[in-house]
């Protein structure tokens, strides 16, 4: 997937101002960035949610799986009528045995008959990608997808994560933890106020930090980010 | 989109609460605003202390009228409660638990009778009423003066009949019944032909003259007391009354009051539904994932519109059907009414999906929906005439740009015959219906943000 020199505005405020990447297949990419830096709108472009008003977006072949910063689901319906549903709307020739594949990718399976506004958030989080995973895409957008559960659960998530790119989806995801953007990503754009600041691997990323704060440099990463962020004037 | 109408359905069935409100609260109050529109004014409740003895019978000329049955006709006119004495009636009015006491004494029928004698006595009736409540007094002087006409004046029809009948036999001539027997009278008629019959027999002279002058009166009378029968009958009752409706006819009270049911429950159902679901996708996030590829806005709209006219249906039908044990509806025009109810329900329904297209949470689009509904449909019930003309111009254009008021006039006339067509209502709601989908589909634009 490309992306190049995507802007947006929203009336005056330029939510993006020419935004530009790439990835592979199996890679994670990292969208880290402040609340308000332009995530959720530059994943939403990707998603074809929302036009751009300017530059292009390239999907190479197959469908692009969108995952929503708020689980879209059905929270009076159960897990296995939300993932029958979409299924069924996303025209599998079985629709059941697609439910149980996410099932057992979800770990959900014991679960399947619960309303779904009974689980926690976490378990909500599951389905909401499944959801996004039922188009069988080749690459799968996960707006924040972290937010709102704790470490156990995040643990759990990022492994089921992790997996799907090992089996070959291009996987992009924004947070606004930079630790877990470092952890997981094995690339890492930095956004803020609409602008790309930062492309390339973690440890780059690590390196330019130190590089424009040495003051910051013995601190922690969080502490060190935010004086970079500083120095690039936000 | 049958997935998304089995997912809604589902929905619907998980939240039992908002689904009995949905359905049980239309209904209650279609049923209560029915009850209101249908029901006239109570019959007032009369204490009734019938003094007079069982076999007294008015009689004019020893002649017997057949009972004039006054209890069975007061009490048509009044709840009656039947009390024993004088004391009884006044606790009874005291109390407020009678709006009135009617005393028929024990000499009234006697009084009646003394009409037609050389004495003839005032024949009187007492009405004991609660003077505290102008607003009851009022009510019962109305009604005993209505009541109190009427017997004077079916006396005055009976009195001038009788007096017709005799007039009759001294014209014609025929048998008077007298003290069991029965006396021959000649008549006029039948003394001027005997009259006529003997004249030539007579010599000339001042005895023929003053025959024939006997003979001439006798006919003239005939003829002219022939005239004097329908008049004095016309006397009886000088002004008949024929009812005449103007203005196109209106459906009978208790068909509007079931077509106002039915339309109420229909809309709330309708709207109500499918604004509270087209908000439930914006609420639950689901509305960008869908319309990313997997139905369309249009495909969506259409959906919610269905599962209206669909739960709205079976509702109004139960509804009828519920109605019918109380009240017989026409199930021979079923078809009219489906007919009706699908196109009412599919109006009401793109006007619930406009309104759940405005408000992004369900509770606000339900509140809307209420506030936006209930005063339209009260307003659909101001009849003309009771609010100045500017203020009803206005209301008309009102109830005219939402599909409640035509809905109302298709089921009113489905429900039976007679109340004016189902083509302009029908015709009217379809243009309601294409409208409010075209600002549905504007007004989804603005669900696409995320
Ligand atoms: N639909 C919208 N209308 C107006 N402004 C918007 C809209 N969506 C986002 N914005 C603005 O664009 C900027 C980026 O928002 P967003 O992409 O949601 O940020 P992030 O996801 O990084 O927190 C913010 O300033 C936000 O207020
Ligand atoms: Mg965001």
């Amino acid at each position: 997937m490309q992306a190049r020199g995507l802007v947006k505005r929203f009336g005056d405020r330029e939510a993006l101002k020419g935004v530009g990447f790439s990835a592979e297949p199996r890679e994670l990419v990292a969208v880290i960035g402040p609340n308000g830096a332009g995530k959720t709108t530059l994943l939403s472009i990707l998603a074809g949610i929302q036009a751009a008003d300017g530059g292009e977006v390239e999907t190479g072949d197959g469908t692009v799986g969108w995952v929503p910063q708020q689980a879209a689901l059905y929270r009076r319906l159960t897990v296995e009528e939300n993932l029958l549903l979409f299924a069924r709307l996303e025209k599998h020739e079985d629709p059941s045995a697609s439910v149980e594949e996410m099932l057992d990718l979800t770990g959900l399976r014991e679960r399947r008959g619960e309303i779904v506004a009974r689980l926690s958030g976490g378990n909500q989080q599951r389905i909401n990608i499944a959801i996004g995973l039922l188009s069988r895409p080749s690459v799968l957008l996960l707006d924040e997808p972290s937010v709102g559960l704790d470490s156990r659960q995040r643990a759990r998530l990022w492994e089921f994560v992790s997996a799907l790119a090992g089996r070959g989806t291009t996987v992009i995801f924004s947070t606004h933890d930079i630790q877990e953007a470092e952890r997981y990503g094995n690339r890492v754009l930095v956004l803020a106020d609409g602008e790309a600041l930062f492309d390339g691997p973690a440890e780059e990323l690590r390196e330019a930090v130190r590089r424009e704060a040495p003051e910051a440099a013995d601190r922690d990463f969080e502490t060190a980010f935010v004086a970079y962020l500083h120095h690039r004037g936000h | 989109m049958r997935w998304l109408l089995l997912k809604d359905l589902q929905i619907l069935r998980r939240s039992p609460l908002q689904a009995v409100l949905l359905v049980a609260y239309p209904v209650l109050i279609a049923v209560l605003v029915g009850l209101a529109v249908s029901r006239g004014p109570e019959k007032p409740r009369v204490a009734l202390l019938n003094e007079v003895p069982a076999n007294a019978r008015v009689s004019l000329s020893g002649t017997k009228l057949p009972s004039a049955n006054v209890q069975r006709r007061i009490c048509d006119k009044v709840e009656c409660v039947h009390v024993h004495s004088r004391d009884e009636a006044v606790a009874k009015v005291e109390s407020g638990d009678v709006l009135a006491a009617l005393i028929l004494p024990e000499d009234l029928v006697n009084k009646i009778n003394s009409l037609s004698t050389l004495s003839p006595g005032t024949p009187k009736v007492e009405v004991l009423v609660n003077e505290s409540d102008p607003l009851k007094a009022g009510i019962v002087d109305d009604r005993i003066e209505a009541l109190l006409a009427q017997a004077n004046l079916t006396l005055a029809k009976r009195i001038a009949a009788e007096g017709g009948k005799y007039l009759n036999l001294v014209i014609r001539g025929g048998d008077l019944p007298v003290l069991g027997g029965g006396i021959h009278i000649l008549g006029l008629q039948a003394s001027a032909h005997i009259l006529e019959a003997i004249e030539p027999a007579l010599p000339n002279g001042p005895l023929k003259v003053a025959l024939s002058q006997v003979t001439e009166f006798a006919n003239q009378a005939g003829e002219n007391l022939d005239i004097a029968g329908p008049l004095i009958n016309r006397l009886a009752q000088p002004i008949t009354v024929e009812k005449v409706a103007v203005g196109g006819s209106s459906p009978p009270l208790e068909t509007f009051a079931i077509a106002v049911a039915a339309t109420l429950t229909l809309a709330f159902v309708a709207v109500l539904l499918v604004a509270g679901s087209l908000a439930l996708e914006r609420e639950e996030n689901a509305y960008p994932r869908l319309t990313r590829g997997l139905v369309s806005a249009r495909a969506l709209l259409g959906e919610k519109v269905l599962l209206g006219v669909v739960v709205g249906l079976v509702v109004t039908i139960l509804m009828l059907a519920g109605l019918t044990i109380f009240v017989p509806l026409e199930w021979s025009r079923f078809g009219l009414w489906l007919a009706a109810i699908v196109v009412g329900g599919a109006s009401l329904a793109t006007a619930g999906a406009a309104l759940g297209a405005a408000a992004r949470e369900v509770r606000a689009v339900s509140l809307l929906a209420f506030m936006v509904t209930l005063p339209v449909a009260f307003l659909s019930l101001v009849p003309s005439g009771t609010v100045g003309q500017g203020l009803y111009d206005v209301i008309k254009v009102i109830t005219a740009l939402f599909p409640f008021k035509p809905a109302l006039e298709a089921i009113t006339s489905a429900l039976e015959a007679g109340n004016g067509g189902i083509g302009g209502p029908l015709l009217h709601l379809a243009i309601l219906c294409i409208a409010y989908a075209a600002i549905a589909r504007l007004a989804l634009r603005r669900f696409t943000r995320v």
